[in-house]
């Protein structure tokens, strides 16, 4: 096969890919939208009478709810939202007032940073463990790393969380363990990215009071990965140590570590690039309870409040995201293995 | 005087049964032997020994390995590395898995020579260019630039075969270099070891179980069985008048290029029981050292 | 067993399952002797307040109260009686829950994995939109619609892991499905279903017997998570979840509040998928 046909048949195969992908995502995002405005709407507990002061009359319940377009039949109601959403008009919140689009993209920032936060120790801790493990394969120090995988992998990021505020913000109080970021400080930041923008404007002060509140929650969502990545990476590394053109590597006069970093490495990281991408879905589901845990404003610490004080308009728009977010990772993993894929093919 | 010279080399699988017993054999400056034997007759493993490579199920107890006079077993293992590294080399046996797919042509040739004898890239960029052409590859600058799965089975090996002269190491280890090959291929590869050996002076180690290939490229030969050396001969006495029962067995089951008709002639279950019997006669001996 | 596992001797040397699976049925067996015997075991009345007795530290430290071992949360109450009286919710949770779950997951897995065909796409999209739902998020708010109480709990972890079940059974059943034992029942004659429920069923036994023990372990956690953002059983009741929320807000005054919860849950679900893996290694090919 020449080049040319190559390229063709690989960008064919990318096309159906995401062609069908695409679909079933628009088929899975529609569930979604279905399922949490209907199921919302069982909540008991009127929400109008919840943010009237007390001694509100039904006269008053029913012109607000008028107003919230609570007063009109199920199906229409979804009818007007949904078309809103199409036009990027997720409605307004119930308890703040403010549109859920603002609300939603004023939480999202903090959400994604502490995620990219996980992942990065996540890949950190789990590529250290595999590395170890493969170096001295055999030995007591792969079995320790095999036990600690396992112990992380069993335990979720609830429990983790738990145990790291004990660690480290009560026996050794090292970091914070609650809140993104010192109240008192001042912040000049025009966007909600306040990681990045403070790296950007290098107030490494502010970089560093940040990361001292977001390490604890980040911690504890990337333990259970780490454990998959140091699993899945060490297992494809110690296959990838016993091919052929490793032991050509050795009789170059490379060491073992040499040969692992040089000739394995690269080739073992393919299918765990591909894992990590479903998993980093998964650890963004993860956030809502571990923000709940550590007070750190993000939208599932808000996701809670508004179940709580059923703002039904921002619990749709907030699930909704999620799902986004959620679809579109998994779409990217397909078309990045879509994409790769002829190439593992032929090498 | 031998640029390689094995005594009594013996090896194990951890816990298990003897894999070599007591190998001794010597392979002078530019001088090439044949290792013939039968599948898990332990030849690959005296190479892979030889280079540091035996699998870490594997361990060696006994014997010596001198390379240039020095026993590379007694080296402390980072120096074995580095001058196994330094003087020797292998050509693998199956070139399609034997190149790293995420690497290009080019650093799989020259990194030998840039991370442990510490050429400049520059050099090391046109001694690969060098080497191509000497194994008749052509358009050398793109095969540099190339990955491996863009290139044939046949290709490949000569690219291995380059690399492996890359550094003028003293000794190759050639294992199996064209079993995994096609028969029009296996040819071409079999004179291009030979070119490239007799032109560089190499002491080649030439691990095969086609006797036919022992008497075009070698001039040495040991014949194991069981991982016992049966018979050590040169190649011209030993195809006129092979010594022991099992190697003249063995040449006679050999099919004659020459008359495709006359069929095979397994090894007789005669001489498999003899040569059986000679091994356990080894071991046998060996306890009784042990316990006394 | 020389070479179990080819050249590479170092991978034959294999991890022993008997510790680990010893270990964790040891301490499931003590809580579900708790469990049962609650009454009988707890030193004390679990809602019993006491103000007077208010953060109590544990035996060893200055200053504990006889009698109160672990010592006390806030309101008096004792540790110790608390948490064994929530083994009760814990366990009656893993087990009705774990249980349900499999059950619908499993069929639902099967039949899409069987039958193929519009059963398959149905059910295939359904989980895929049910994996689209933070699960966190999403039992919050099924526990907002149900109410608090036990079967919400177990309605809402039902209703929110049946995916787990359904999308390796799925898997599976398709695997075997395209095995040559099914295909000469098939050519047979036997009917469907009968083929389903006694050639595949059967082989898929082992995979969901482990997804079982996992899945125990996880309704642990739902219900823990559950109550500590306060929407589970009512907040009187003694529940791991509810303990933890609790010495979360008090971790400075009385870290004993929350770390004999966290530990007790911290080796039950850590028992609950070390049961599972061992088994796992024990029983089962497939999803080693």
């Amino acid at each position: 096969m020449s080049g040319r046909q190559r390229t063709e048949a690989t960008d064919n195969a990318v096309i159906k890919v995401l062609a069908t992908r695409l679909l079933t995502t628009l088929v899975t995002l529609a569930g979604v939208a279905v399922i949490v405005f209907f199921v919302i709407r069982v909540v008991p507990g009127n929400p109008i009478a919840m943010m009237l002061p007390p001694g509100a009359t039904e006269e008053d319940i029913a012109r607000l709810s008028a107003l919230y377009g609570l007063d009109k039949p199920l199906v229409t109601q979804f009818g007007i939202w949904i078309t809103g959403v199409l036009q990027g008009d997720f409605g307004t919140s119930i308890t703040t007032r403010q549109p859920v689009l603002d609300l939603v993209l004023g939480r999202l920032p903090a959400t994604l940073e502490l995620a990219i936060m996980a992942l990065v120790i996540a890949v950190a801790l789990g590529g250290t463990a595999a590395l170890i493990g493969t170096r001295f394969r055999g030995g007591k120090r792969e079995g320790a790393i095999d036990i600690a995988n396992g112990v992380a992998l069993s335990v979720p990021d609830f429990l983790w969380g738990l145990v790291l505020i004990l660690l480290f913000g009560v026996l050794w109080p090292v970091f914070h363990i609650s809140g993104r970021v010192t109240p008192s400080l001042d912040l000049p930041f025009t966007t909600d990215f306040y990681l990045i923008e403070s790296l950007i404007r290098l107030r490494l002060d502010l970089t560093a009071d940040l990361v001292a509140h977001m390490f604890m929650p980040a911690l504890a969502l990337a333990i259970p990965l780490a454990a998959i990545i140091g699993q899945l990476l060490k297992q494809s590394l110690k296959e990838t140590m016993n091919l052929d053109y490793v032991t050509l590597a050795r009789t170059k006069g490379y060491g073992e570590t040499q040969v692992i970093l040089r000739e394995a490495l690269r080739n073992a990281a393919l299918p765990t690039i591909t894992l990590v991408g479903v998993q980093f879905s998964f650890l963004i589901g993860g956030t809502v309870i571990i923000e709940r845990l550590f007070s750190y404003e993000g939208l599932g610490n808000m996701a809670i409040d508004a179940v709580i004080n059923r703002d039904l308009p921002l619990i749709q728009g907030i699930v909704l995201l999620f799902a986004l977010i959620f679809t579109m990772l998994n779409l990217i993993v397909d078309l990045l293995y879509a994409v790769l894929n002829p190439r593992l093919r032929h090498g | 005087m031998s640029y390689l010279s094995i005594r009594n080399l013996s090896v194990r699988l951890k816990g298990g049964p003897p894999l070599l017993r007591r190998v001794s054999l010597d392979v002078g400056p530019g001088e090439v032997r044949g290792l013939v034997g039968e599948s898990g007759a332990g030849k690959s493993m005296i190479g892979k020994a030889v280079l540091g490579i035996l699998p870490p199920s594997v361990e060696v107890t006994g014997g010596e390995i001198l390379l240039g006079g020095t026993d590379l077993l007694g080296l402390p293992p980072k120096d074995r590395r580095r001058r196994i590294g330094a003087t020797c080399a292998l050509i693998p046996q199956d070139p399609l898995t034997a190149l790293n797919p995420s690497h290009r042509i080019e650093p799989q040739i020259t990194d030998r020579l840039v991370n442990i004898l510490g050429w400049t890239r520059a050099a090391a960029r046109a001694r690969a260019r060098d080497l191509l052409e000497e194994v008749h590859l052509p358009d050398p600058e793109r095969v540099l630039r190339a990955y491996p799965h863009e290139l044939s089975g046949g290709m490949r090996q000569r690219i291995l075969i380059a690399s492996a002269f890359a550094a003028e190491p003293k000794l190759i280890v050639a294992d199996e270099p064209t079993t995994a090959l096609d028969v029009t291929v296996q040819k071409q590869i079999l004179k291009l070891i030979r070119e490239m050996q007799a032109r560089h002076g190499t002491a080649l180690v030439f691990v095969t179980h086609d006797l036919g290939v022992v008497s075009k490229v070698c001039q040495h030969l040991s014949v194991l069985y069981a991982g016992m050396v049966v018979e050590d001969a040169r190649v011209a006495d030993f195809f006129a008048a092979p010594r022991h029962a099992y190697s003249a067995a063995l040449l006679a089951a050999t099919p004659k290029y020459t008359d495709p008709d006359a069929g095979l002639n397994p090894v007789p279950d005669a001489v498999i029981d003899a040569v059986r019997a000679e091994v356990a006669a080894f071991d046998a001996a060996k306890a009784r050292r042990g316990a006394a | 067993m020389a070479d179990a596992k080819g050249m590479d001797g170092r991978s034959m040397i294999r991890r022993r399952a008997g510790p680990r699976l010893w270990l964790s049925a040891g301490w499931l067996s003590i809580l579900c002797l708790a469990a049962l015997f609650a009454p009988w075991v707890a030193p004390h009345d679990p809602l019993a307040q006491d103000l007077f007795l208010g953060r109590m530290p544990p035996f060893w430290m200055a200053g504990a109260e006889p009698g109160y071992w672990l010592g006390t949360d806030s309101l008096g109450r004792d540790v110790l009686s608390r948490l064994i009286h929530g083994a009760r919710v814990a366990l009656a949770v893993a087990l009705i829950a774990g249980t349900i779950t499999c059950l619908v997951g499993a069929t639902l897995g099967l039949l899409a994995g069987f039958l193929r065909g519009w059963v398959d796409i149905v059910i295939s999209r359904l989980i895929d939109i049910w994996m689209a739902f933070p699960p966190v998020l999403f039992s919050i708010l099924l526990i907002a619609v149900l109410g608090p109480g036990l079967v919400s709990i177990i309605i809402a972890i039902v209703v929110i892991d049946w995916t787990r079940f359904a999308r390796v059974v799925r898997a599976e059943a398709m695997a075997q499905g395209a095995m040559d034992y099914v295909s000469s029942a098939q050519v047979a004659g036997r009917p469907r279903i009968g083929i389903m429920l006694r050639e595949i069923l059967p082989n898929l036994l082992p995979t969901i017997g482990v997804l079982l023990t996992l899945e125990m372990g996880i309704a642990v956690i739902v219900e823990a998570i559950l109550s500590f953002v306060n929407l589970s059983i009512s907040t009187d009741d003694p529940t791991w979840g509810s303990m933890i929320a609790e010495g979360r807000t008090a971790i400075h005054q009385a870290w004993w509040v929350l770390v004999f919860p966290l530990i007790t849950l911290f080796l039950t679900v850590l028992s609950f998928s070390q049961l599972g893996e061992g088994l796992k290694d024990r029983f089962d090919p497939v999803l080693r």
